[in-house]
């Protein structure tokens, strides 16, 4: 493939700062960005009743809910681009596929950070959940599931012609993952068929680091290998993504 | 319809040998070799769904090829150092609705390697030109139809490219853009531009100074308007891509007509 290979860092700073300044139009979007895991994060406070149990469970949620949002912003915009001419458009221009995924892996990890860093500081000082140590590793896996989700957002949207068919695929993708990462019945407990396939899903490894942080006041060895699970994941969606992203369409 | 009439000295931007397309076990370009000659408007008219935007998808390098060889301004059609001297526009704006006018100028002005005062430079000239000025702070997606279809324009034009393929930019505007556009392509032909240009409306034929007349995936004729015209006696284009599709015809009665638009009826 000739050139494709090529990466231009100011080409994707610029689809960078072009994503952001769409978002910046669309302020509901933003605000929903950040208030729904916030939200969410309340309600759980509010529902649980007890301490203890939100200790244990509210920081695997701050994992989840950017994985989520993410996947569906992704998902969706990316179809918009393919529906809307953009990426014709772009393909027929100087601009790497790299410098297009990179533009967009760095508009939405930055969002990430925003809506990661909001629900933190809502969750330790206003809603009392206890870490016991510091909450560093918290934020780095929460960023790092939000990315994940981006990434699989920008590989499934390849599979929807519509943006009707890639608003399903958030629940088509999302729920049993839900179900099997371990949330509703530890993966400990499943039938080995089920077992396996949490396995194989990468929300389980989030949550499992999630889990993990919220026994342990130090940074684990077993925290470090499902991060680098989660990181396996979220460049194997983006390699998908880059190998679905065509210049040529038959 | 194979024999071209390169004009003496000015050589082919765009030469086609044999190219066919298949998509779906369907053949949507049957054995096309063609010319288009460096600085001349060329229009590609045809009845909807006869292979137009297929082929200019090809010559962009964003369609696959079945057959045949495209070389474009030298290169095979698709090569990255192609993308930056070309100039696309279809009929969808294909741009950022969400965005202002400027941002989109300035975003795709970036990819096209355009940089601070030079990117602006182009970005000012190309709204001047396209008569878009005063709108660069608003947002695209409150534009009317007819700026919408100039932003997709402005966005071609915006890198000085060498060849500018158009597909059907005109359909739908008002007579007065109409005619505008027209005299805007033959000004950038004669800066040197070369510019194929797509339409199913055939009274805009006649604006061209070469014409490729397609139905149903192949050339029926390939000249100047008119040479067209003395070739089939007809009075105007219109009853000449007639008289040039009528053999056609018979086999596909079913096929979209170029001119069911204007209401003509066989």
């Amino acid at each position: 493939m000739n050139g494709e290979t090529a990466f231009s860092p100011v080409l994707a700073a610029a689809t960078a700062r072009r994503v952001l300044t769409q978002l910046r139009h669309d302020p509901r979007t933003i605000a929903m960005m950040v208030a729904v895991p916030t939200v969410m994060m309340t309600l759980l406070r509010y529902v649980l009743s007890n301490r203890l149990v939100l200790d244990r469970i509210g920081p695997v949620y701050i994992g989840v809910f950017p994985f989520v949002i993410m996947f569906m912003v992704a998902a969706i915009t990316t179809q918009r681009e393919r529906a809307g001419g953009t990426l014709e458009r772009l393909m027929a221009m100087p601009l790497g596929k790299l410098d297009l995924l990179a533009g967009y892996g760095a508009a939405f990890g930055l969002m990430a950070c925003l809506q990661v860093a909001v629900v933190l500081v809502v969750s330790l000082a206003g809603l009392g959940v206890t870490l016991p140590g510091s909450a560093a590793p918290l934020a780095v896996v929460a960023v790092l599931d939000a990315v994940l989700g981006m990434a699989c957002g920008l590989f499934a949207s390849a599979f929807a012609r519509t943006e009707f068919q890639a608003v399903q695929f958030m629940p088509a993708f999302v729920l049993p993952q839900a179900l099997l990462c371990g949330l509703v019945v530890p993966r400990d407990q499943m039938t080995p068929v089920l077992r396996w396939l949490s396995d194989v899903l990468p929300l389980s490894y989030a949550v499992d680091a999630m889990q993990r942080i919220t026994t342990s006041a130090v940074w684990t060895r077993a925290i470090s290998a499902d991060v680098a699970v989660i990181v396996g994941f979220t460049a194997a969606a983006l390699v998908g993504g880059a190998f679905t992203l065509r210049r040529r369409t038959p | 319809m194979g024999v071209s009439e390169p004009a003496p000295g000015a050589g082919a931007v765009i030469c086609g040998r044999g190219l066919v397309v298949r998509r779906g076990g369907h053949v949507v370009l049957d054995d096309l070799t063609f010319d288009i000659t460096a600085g001349t408007v060329t229009g590609l008219l045809g009845p909807s769904g006869c292979g137009k935007t297929t082929l200019m998808r090809v010559l962009v390098g964003v369609q696959e090829i079945t057959g045949g060889t495209v070389t474009v301004l030298g290169f095979p059609a698709g090569h990255p150092r192609l993308r930056a001297r070309l100039g696309y526009a279809t009929q969808n704006p294909a741009v950022y609705t969400d965005l202002t006018l400027d941002e989109n100028l300035s975003y795709f002005g970036t990819i096209l390697g355009l940089r601070g005062r030079r990117l602006a430079e182009a970005s000012a000239g190309t709204i001047d030109r396209l008569d878009l000025g005063g709108l660069g702070k608003r947002l695209v997606g409150t534009f009317s139809g007819g700026q919408l279809a100039r932003v997709g324009l402005a966005v071609a034009l915006l890198g000085r490219p060498d060849l500018l393929i158009l597909d059907e930019p005109t359909v739908g505007l008002d007579p007065v853009l109409r005619r505008d556009l027209w005299s805007l392509f033959h000004r950038l032909a004669d800066d040197g531009c070369s510019l194929l240009v797509s339409s199913h409306v055939m009274d805009e034929a006649a604006r061209c100074d070469h014409l490729l007349f397609m139905r149903e995936g192949r050339f029926l004729a390939e000249a100047a308007p008119d040479e067209i015209l003395r070739r089939t006696g007809a009075p105007d284009l219109e009853a000449a891509f007639l008289s040039l599709a009528a053999p056609a015809a018979m086999t596909g009665p079913d096929e979209p007509d170029a001119l069911a638009d204007q209401g003509v009826r066989r």
